[in-house]
């Protein structure tokens, strides 16, 4: 499926947005989104989210022969694989132009920094050394994969744990991990990707572009640093032309978040080793059992609710009582009871009131009730006169009234009850035409 | 490799060159008669050949035409025999498809692909002989060529790449210093803008220093701009004569 493209009218709006310093999501310029990292049960397994942007971390390991120039030395494999699964615009089984840029910055990031030390992944010099496979997987696209898949790819190496091996004369044993404890890799720093988005020809800079910003942006520039404030892959991308002192002030800004993400890292690396070593639960079941795949969350949006009270009062006031109707209930067959085709429709009253209640608040709940009940009544008045079965079109209860008289004692105690706690309305004119309805 | 030494005391590299200094460059337009555009390059012993095409109509699908500008369409190959072990395949790993890609970014940045709406441009280039600094002899040697075809560009692209050894920034590195693994950019610049169309860098350098390296890949890449320059002229003044004016 082809991506769809975006219109003019939100290409325009974003550019505006982004001239004004404003993103859509709220963020300053400089800001990253939140970066939440969890692991799996088995070492070396990893799920970064970077806002809703989400890529899964899974190292293995196999001893293979070494490559023919280097006999001493393991082999690091980095894939990235961009599944339908993450945006309906990436094709299965298909090396795209992205697919390539992504992949290759990858290997340069970790793989030509050399962050971990391959020679320590050797077993028998020219014979057996460790491949290490990285498989990085992007779960959900909303732009900036570069960034999560390097935080992926290091956090998941960093977690990962390699069964142990003895060399004896030639034989080579593996031990389980039940036999002896498996060995971490040794890892000299961690190289973290930082992206800059460039708008209007390089006028704009904006850091971790969502998927919409990135679909609007000319080009984009990627740094990939380490917390020694050294930097390990440049490149740049997309038909911009930079300047020199743009690329400067980018390696600046790259220093202080790779800092900052650097700290998270460890944090949760630290984390995850406690709860490992204290026996706790662990895995990617436990790190969403607390927000149910069922549950209805909704964010909170803030609304002005000071002066709804008077507004509510103001409308009630302006408003005229509607007219008063009686309708007589047609009788079709006997059992059946209809109200309201051929004659006056008395329902017009229910609508004005649901009106007005829109416009009250929760405060007005209780009024809201009492209306409803006193439509219900109404019916069932309508309905008592012929058939003893009634269903209430009232969307709170079905009701079946077997014993009219009592039912009519238990809505009135009610309708008290919220009176003395609601607001003055014209539920007195209400009130009055139900009792002439119950009389 | 460890016990290479990049930088003698003295200041002078492995092949004797100076730390800014370049290999020598010889450049030649016009290789070819079929190609609307083509240029052979030689910087020290990496050799390159590019050749392109167009603007022409769209080739294969056309739903790839863009209503607006140009595509430019860049290949990157090189040859089985052009490096010390021999290659199986000459393109189509990722290291050639990633080429090609930054190829394409450098001159879809610099061409005026606007004046040629729904039309292609295609580069190809082919590495002959690799020793170190391909990247920017494909750039070179594309910009020739684009030259020669005729097709409208802001400013030259000149291309060199540059490392960083012994708190000194090198220009224009050689194979045995790309393998040596210090830290290696790679720069297309538009000398008269002084702007960058592609920025490329491995492996670690610290933040304080990259200033020094852009700025030695900046000059080297303005004297790669003053040789083509010079090339560019000649094989213009050569083709006036042969027409005979």
């Amino acid at each position: 499926m082809k991506e769809t493209p975006l219109s003019n009218c939100e290409r325009r709006f974003l550019l505006r947005a982004i001239e004004e310093k404003k993103r859509l999501d709220g963020r300053q310029t400089y800001d990253y989104r939140s970066i939440r990292i969890s692991f799996g049960t088995d070492y070396g397994c990893c799920i970064v989210e970077l806002g809703k942007t989400r890529v899964l971390g899974q190292v293995s390991c196999e001893l293979v022969s070494p490559k023919l120039n280097r006999a001493t030395e393991g082999i690091l494999f980095f894939n990235l694989e961009l599944s339908q699964m993450a945006a309906p615009a990436f094709e299965p089984s298909r090396q795209s132009d992205l697919l390539v840029k992504l992949n290759r910055l990858l290997e340069r990031c970790l793989r030509n920094s050399k962050c971990i030390d391959t020679e320590s992944l050797c077993v028998v010099a020219g014979e057996k050394v460790w491949q290490i496979r990285v498989d990085l997987h992007l779960l959900n696209h909303d732009g900036n994969i570069i960034d999560a898949a390097s935080i992926a790819a290091i956090v998941a190496l960093c977690h990962f744990r390699r069964p142990d091996v003895s060399v004896q004369g030639n034989e080579v044993t593996l031990y389980t991990p039940e036999e002896r404890d498996p060995v971490p890799l040794s890892i000299h720093h961690m190289p973290i990707c930082a992206s800059f988005a460039f708008f209007q020809q390089g006028t704009y800079l904006l850091v971790d572009p969502n998927e919409r910003e990135e679909r609007v942006m000319d080009g984009l520039l990627v740094i990939a640093m380490n917390k020694h404030r050294e930097i390990c892959t440049i490149q740049s991308s997309g038909g911009i032309m930079l300047l020199k002192d743009q690329v400067l002030r980018c390696t600046k800004i790259a220093g202080v978040k790779v800092a900052e993400i650097t700290e998270l890292i460890q944090k949760a690396l630290e984390n995850d080793r406690k709860v490992r070593k204290e026996g706790g639960k662990c895995g990617f079941a436990e790190s969403i059992a607390n927000q149910r795949i069922t549950a209805f969350k909704m964010e909170k949006a803030p609304i002005d609710t000071s002066d709804v009270g008077e507004k509510a009062e103001e409308i009630i006031a302006e408003a005229e009582p509607p007219s008063e109707v009686v309708c007589n209930p047609v009788l079709r067959t006997p059992g059946t009871a209809q109200v309201g085709e051929g004659i006056e429709n008395s329902w017009g009253d229910l609508g004005d009131s649901e009106k007005e209640d829109e416009d009250g608040d929760s405060d007005e709940a209780a009024v809201l009730d009492g209306l409803k009940m006193d439509t219900g009544i109404e019916i069932s008045n309508h309905g008592n006169q012929d058939a003893p079965i009634v269903l209430s079109d009232s969307e709170e209860e079905e009701m079946i009234i077997l014993d009219p008289d009592k039912y009519m004692k238990k809505v009135r105690t009610q309708t008290i009850s919220t009176k003395q706690a609601a607001v003055p309305s014209k539920r007195p004119t209400k009130k009055r035409k139900k009792k002439r309805a119950v009389d | 490799m460890a016990g290479l030494e990049l930088l003698s005391d003295q200041g002078y590299r492995v092949d004797g060159r100076r730390a800014g200094e370049l290999r020598k460059i010889q450049a030649r337009m016009g290789v070819f008669a079929q190609a609307d555009g083509s240029a052979y390059i030689e910087q020290g012993n990496t050799k390159a050949l590019a050749v392109v095409y167009g603007p022409h109509e769209i080739r294969g699908s056309r739903a790839r035409a863009l209503p607006d500008r140009a595509l430019v369409n860049c290949q990157y190959s090189s040859a089985t025999f052009s490096t010390g072990e021999r290659k199986r395949r000459p393109h189509g790993d990722r290291k050639s498809c990633e080429m090609g890609l930054q190829l394409r970014q450098t001159f879809e940045a610099a061409i005026l692909t606007q004046l040629h709406p729904r039309s292609q441009i295609d580069i190809y280039v082919q590495v002959l002989q690799a020793d170190g600094g391909t990247y920017s002899a494909c750039v070179n040697a594309a910009t020739l060529a684009v030259l020669d075809a005729g097709i409208p560009m802001r400013d030259f692209v000149c291309a060199c790449s540059a490392g960083f050894v012994d708190g000194t920034a090198l220009a224009d590195l050689s194979h045995v210093e790309e393998a040596a693994g210090g830290p290696q950019l790679a720069l297309a610049l538009l000398p008269a803008s002084g702007q960058i169309a592609l920025l490329e860098m491995d492996a670690r350098l610290h933040e304080d220093h990259l200033e020094r390296v852009l700025e030695t890949a900046s000059r080297a890449a303005r004297d790669v701009h003053t040789l083509l320059d010079r090339v560019v002229r000649q094989h213009v003044c050569e083709a006036s004569l042969l027409l005979g004016d």
